[in-house]
């Protein structure tokens, strides 16, 4: 039976890890090359670099980064932020990344999707949902979560999905950062109309809110996390462990 | 030295990293001579069946690399590089492979026994059933985890199957002919089991002429 997959994901601005990382055994925190080493000898199943960074020099950083951990950390590594055009894309594949994750790109120029997964494949393109309810609909977000674009947000979904996305990261902004648990009630709204790996964002903060949202919602194939995970709150193969301990499928 | 095939599909950067990685010397080419002069082969690919064995027919390279595995030559097809050392792939019609392993390629949903709450492409973390003894799997433990992006799946190929993974149906995962082998899943992307499948590829000498290899590393 096929894992689910653990997520760590790290904000990079500049090269470096932004947001605190608090890990005994890191030389140094702020690199993300030697904190997705540490994820990946820790299991987590695959990593995301988020860049968000604004300057092109940043940028050209970001992907020294991402091909200095392409070449020493061999799991699957997402790369988002700032992918707007095709090209980007390409920049960031050419440099070590499996798949790219598309968000406001996508929603200031929806071609963008069907494009990218016709010349790379369903497989590289992974649409990144910031959602969270307004007047009792779910709405997109956009800009990081700052902007409502007034879609609803589970026909964006669907709609992305059939323009070629192969996977699907729904970030809930409601319960992003309370540290409660994940979005369970958007998350089953996506996976009962979604068919293609949704990847649950928003909420972890502890080990047992992974494990309800698995054993609830068995078409959630991941979740994704960056500060319990970065503060130590949650180690990783303890969390594993938890896992398969109640019965959830995940690699050891 | 090991030779990654060029014929223009797929993303290589892993695949070439991870080898140097593991310290094995690696070029990426499509020129015969190249291939012909390399210890090893390895054939990648992402994308479609159809498309890529066009790629490999209309740069001469379909002989150049039946040559080279009937010579006895370690060879090593990952994901679809794997599917096309079959005879034929039902991928969007019909087309021919290598025809290196008997057998063919079918897609996932198409398997006796599906089960259709489960997601196409099958992209995860399985793990592997290792049904018989093979060289690459020296190192692997029954029940370890490696990475798979696929929708397309060999069958009718009992004979080369070294390893299988569960998703509803049993999933060729791993095959092996002679010098011939295939990996479904992607070792390079497969951690520390994946590196260690693709260092006991790169520690494999040609059968050809090596008679300290005839039949040793637990082969059947």
């Amino acid at each position: 039976m096929i894992t689910k997959r653990i997520i760590p994901c790290l904000d990079v601005r500049n090269g470096r890890v932004v947001k605190g990382v608090n890990f005994k055994g890191v030389a140094d925190v702020a690199s993300p090359v030697e904190l997705a080493e540490y994820y990946s000898a820790a299991g987590a199943d695959e990593l995301v670099f988020y860049d968000i960074t604004a300057s092109a020099e940043g940028r050209k950083l970001f992907t020294d980064v991402l091909r200095e951990t392409a070449s020493r950390v061999f799991i699957p590594l997402t790369v988002g932020g700032g992918i707007n055009t095709v090209e980007d894309f390409d920049r960031v594949l050419k440099c070590g990344a499996d798949k790219v994750s598309v968000n406001s790109g996508a929603i200031r120029d929806p071609s963008l999707i069907g494009a990218a997964a016709t010349k790379y494949g369903s497989q590289c393109v992974v649409l990144s949902a910031d959602v969270a309810r307004v007047h009792g609909e779910y709405r997109v977000f956009a800009k990081g979560g700052r902007e409502d674009t007034g879609m609803e947000a589970i026909s964006w979904i669907r709609r992305a999905v059939d323009n070629g996305a192969g996977e699907v990261v729904v970030n809930s902004i409601d319960t992003d950062g309370v540290k409660g648990g994940f979005d369970l009630d958007l998350l089953a709204h996506v996976t009962y109309y979604v068919k293609v790996p949704v990847i649950a964002s928003g909420g972890a903060g502890s080990i047992s809110d992974f494990i309800t949202l698995f054993r609830t919602l068995p078409g959630v194939d991941a979740g994704l996390a960056a500060s319990v995970f970065h503060f130590g709150e949650i180690a990783i193969r303890e969390l594993k462990q938890a896992m398969a301990a109640a019965g959830v499928p995940a690699r050891l | 030295m090991t030779a990654i095939v060029d014929y223009g599909a797929g993303n290589l950067f892993s695949l070439v990293s991870s080898l140097s990685f593991i310290g094995e010397e690696a070029i990426v080419t499509g020129d015969p001579d190249k291939l012909r002069a390399a210890d090893r082969i390895i054939l990648p690919g992402v994308g479609a069946f159809g498309e890529a064995a066009e790629l490999l027919r209309t740069r001469g390279l379909t002989p150049v690399l039946k040559q080279i595995a009937a010579e006895g030559k370690p060879f090593l097809g990952i994901c679809l590089g794997m599917q096309l050392l079959f005879d034929e792939s039902e991928e969007f019609g019909r087309h021919e492979g290598l025809g290196l392993i008997p057998g063919r390629v079918v897609p996932i949903e198409s398997l006796p026994g599906w089960n259709k709450t489960l997601k196409i492409p099958h992209i995860g973390w399985n793990p592997l059933t290792l049904t018989r003894p093979s060289t690459l799997f020296r190192e692997v433990s029954d029940g370890d985890c490696v990475y798979f992006v696929h929708s397309f799946c060999a069958t009718d190929c009992a004979a080369a199957v070294t390893a299988t993974a569960e998703y509803s149906v049993t999933v060729t995962a791993a095959v092996e002919k002679g010098n011939v082998f295939g990996c479904q899943f992607h070792p390079e992307k497969s951690g520390n089991v994946g590196l260690r499948i693709l260092r006991a590829f790169c520690a494999l000498l040609n059968t050809g002429t090596d008679p300290m290899f005839k039949g040793g590393d637990g082969r059947c």
